[in-house]
């Protein structure tokens, strides 16, 4: 236990850094000033209501999606419109979806060692080792040679984080990654993200997983109306909200 | 009340079933005929099964009748009343007719019409002494294609490289006898173009100072030149072989040249076209669509009239083509904008998560297309690729439109000749070409058919 915490120790150093940051969809102004910096080996839950541009923000970080003022800064690489540097950054940053994305014309072991491979160049046995050693650790070493559309929704969960933990990135970003599962499926994919958090990776996670919040984040980030509205440790943000706002949405989803 | 009820909710089973065979009438062909045969029309508890029974009877005696009726006619056309032997027409013709059939008897299919000039159904007039040319081509091919055909043979990137790279040359030296009249010129003006391109190389290298471009560039630009010079070359190259001049090519030949050709050039142009359809630049996106959106819109005989036209317009004065050459860029074009249309339909089905999940993991733009989207979109639309395929190899035969003698050219001009006049010949040449046609479309689609099975990984979920 000792030694999970000083493994979940946060450093001073900065993994991502957002200032004034805004986004328009159109006429839509999906995210108004968000300001947040992580530090590296940070735990952060995002939660909010549905449309509060959740997604939207974490999608940003990786240029999913193209912010339109303001600054955002990962691992010392600013975002612009500069190719090469999304390239960069997307090497050191994985991403999780809802719906898993896997690519289902390949097997799990391949969906694992493409983008290293491809993208960073590993020979194929290297890349193949590293892949059954991640595999092992989301515990689905058995699966390897079988198709995404062969497995279960968690395992098909996590087969992705694996293979973005494949790229080793120092940073990982879920969004929603348990929302399309059955109950038991959260259990296991849960399960591989704590011992992520404890291994000390940067995450951010979207998610309305509470117990989670609870176990490994630091910070719980609530946004709504696609602003920061209130941010604190998870026992202070559950246990003692300050925003109204925040209020009736734990109102709501706690029954 | 209450325990009543409890007493009904309480189950707990105490013995596992273990798995057992199905009973006997659900395996086998009797099931298969009871399901699959009989039993629409054996239901009649209520009135209206017992109607939809009688009528299901009814349709299958119909279809039973006219099953039998199609089988008969044909097979007394093409082998009960057929006529086997025969030097000249009048063996196929009734007596009354200067012929050698007795009247009254029925007159099937005339087979010596087709068997007497096989050779020019299959080769057109290609002289019969230069014919082992042809043969030994289909015998290249086939060692080349059906190795590349199935899914496990060995050294698939060298044959590859053989057939898409080396055979065509082959084949087109072997064909027309190469020693082709290629200019100093050629060779300079080849050489002034890649000059050019690495000078702008250069440049480029120096603008935007990309660590190794200029290498990785002129390394490529090396490759295209050898292969360019060495196909000038070859081309050029006096083997020895008689000149074998294209409006001589003809019958299956012809139509298999035109249909490979098509084939191999609009599927990877097809592909390009799509991707460029879908590109981000509004000028490439243009050029694309105006380019499908003109071959569609036009009928493949009007482009084929028109290219003899058109074509000289966008070359040098003096450049001549010879029909040959302009069908095959004609129909290649043609069958590039169905290509790309279908091509671009399987891209269309790609979710945005897969390039979402190509794009958080770093991949490129080209690496989410070759590794992910595109194999993904061309499994998804085979069957919509092998049916342009098809169409297109069934529409070469209008090429005899403008005056090639293809598989149904030949056969019209074989229908002139005086000396084989008989009542049967046509219906015996259509009945032919169709059966040939058939065989190689049926054979494409169920080789297509055993791709989709093949590549088939699991259920979408
Ligand atoms: N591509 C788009 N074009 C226009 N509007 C969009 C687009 N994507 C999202 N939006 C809008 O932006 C807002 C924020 O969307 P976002 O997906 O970030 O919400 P979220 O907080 O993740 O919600 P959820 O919990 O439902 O996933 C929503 O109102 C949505 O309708
Ligand atoms: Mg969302």
């Amino acid at each position: 236990m000792a030694d999970a915490a000083k493994k979940m120790e946060i450093s001073d150093e900065i993994a991502i850094e957002i200032s004034g940051m805004n986004k328009w969809y159109g006429d839509f102004h999906v995210l108004r000033d968000i300001n947040l910096t992580v530090q590296r080996g940070e735990r952060i839950v995002i939660c909010g209501p549905s449309g509060s541009g959740k997604s939207t923000l974490i999608r940003c970080i990786n240029r999913l999606e193209e912010h339109q003022k303001g600054k955002i800064v990962v691992d010392g690489i600013e975002l612009t419109n500069d190719l090469k540097k999304i390239d960069e950054i997307r090497r050191e940053v994985g991403m999780c979806f809802q719906h898993f994305n896997l690519f289902p014309h390949l097997t799990v072991l391949e969906n694992c060692t493409l983008a290293p491979i491809w993208v960073r160049k590993t020979p194929k046995a290297d890349a193949e080792a590293v892949a059954m050693k991640y595999l092992e650790r989301v515990k689905i070493p058995e699966q390897a040679d079988k198709y995404p559309g062969q497995l279960s929704g968690g395992q098909q969960q996590r087969v992705a984080i694996a293979r973005s933990l494949c790229m080793e990135p120092k940073i990982m970003l879920f969004d929603e990654p348990t929302s399309a599962l059955d109950p038991e499926m959260i259990k296991e994919v849960l399960e591989v993200m704590v011992d992520l958090a404890e291994s000390g990776m940067t995450m951010l996670c979207v998610t309305h997983e509470m117990g989670f919040a609870r176990k490994v984040a630091n910070r719980v980030i609530f946004m709504d109306e696609g602003q920061i509205i209130e941010q604190n440790s998870p026992d202070q943000f559950f246990d003692n909200p300050k925003s109204d706002r925040t209020k009736l949405f734990l109102s709501q989803i706690i029954h | 009340m209450a325990n009543a009820s409890k007493k009904e909710l309480l189950y707990v089973r105490t013995e596992m079933v273990p798995q057992q065979p199905p009973p006997a009438g659900e395996v086998g062909i009797r099931k298969w005929i009871w399901e699959n045969l009989l039993s629409s029309m054996s239901k009649f508890s209520t009135v209206g099964e017992t109607i939809s029974s009688i009528l299901m009877m009814f349709l299958t005696l119909f279809v039973i009748w006219a099953i039998y009726m199609v089988v008969s006619i044909l097979y007394h056309f093409a082998l009960g009343d057929a006529i086997f032997t025969g030097t000249d027409g009048s063996f196929c013709r009734p007596v009354d007719n200067q012929g050698k059939i007795p009247l009254g008897q029925n007159i099937g299919a005339c087979w010596p019409f087709i068997t007497h000039r096989i050779g020019q159904f299959m080769n057109g007039f290609y002289p019969e002494a230069e014919r082992w040319r042809v043969y030994l081509t289909y015998i290249l091919a086939a060692a080349l294609i059906i190795p590349a055909a199935m899914p496990d043979a060995p050294g698939k990137t060298i044959n590859s490289i053989l057939l898409f790279g080396v055979f065509p040359f082959v084949a087109t030296v072997l064909l027309s006898g190469g020693h082709m009249d290629i200019s100093a010129s050629s060779y300079t003006f080849w050489a002034v173009v890649f000059g050019v391109l690495l000078a702008v190389l250069a440049v480029f290298q120096i603008v935007t100072k990309i660590e190794g471009l200029f290498m990785k560039g002129a390394k490529i630009l090396a490759i295209a030149a050898i292969a360019i010079f060495a196909i000038l070359f070859v081309l050029g190259f006096d083997f020895g072989l008689a000149y074998i001049e294209t409006s001589k090519w003809g019958g299956l030949m012809l139509t298999l040249v035109i249909g490979l050709v098509g084939i191999v050039v609009s599927l990877p142009l097809g592909i390009i076209l799509a991707l460029a359809r879908r590109s981000h630049m509004p000028a490439v996106r243009l050029v694309a669509t105006i380019f499908i959106e003109v071959f569609r819109g036009v009928p493949l005989i009007t482009v084929l009239f028109m290219s003899s036209v058109m074509l000289p317009l966008f070359f040098p004065e003096g450049v001549s083509f010879d029909k040959l050459i302009r069908a095959l860029i004609v129909v290649a074009l043609f069958s590039s904008a169905y290509m790309a249309e279908v091509v671009r339909g399987g891209l269309q089905a790609i979710p945005k998560g897969q390039y979402e999940g190509a794009q958080a993991l770093g991949l490129s733009f080209w690496q989410t297309n070759n590794l992910i989207t595109m194999p993904q979109a061309l499994k998804m639309v085979i069957p919509g690729i092998v049916n342009t395929f098809i169409g297109l190899f069934k529409d070469t035969s209008l090429v005899s439109i403008i005056g090639l003698f293809d598989f149904l050219g030949i056969l019209d001009s074989a229908l002139q000749d005086t000396k084989w006049l008989a009542p049967t010949n046509q219906m015996t040449g259509y009945l032919f070409l169709a059966i040939v046609y058939w065989i190689f479309t049926f054979s494409m689609s169920r080789y297509s058919m055993y791709t989709e099975n093949r590549l088939h990984t699991g259920h979408k979920r």
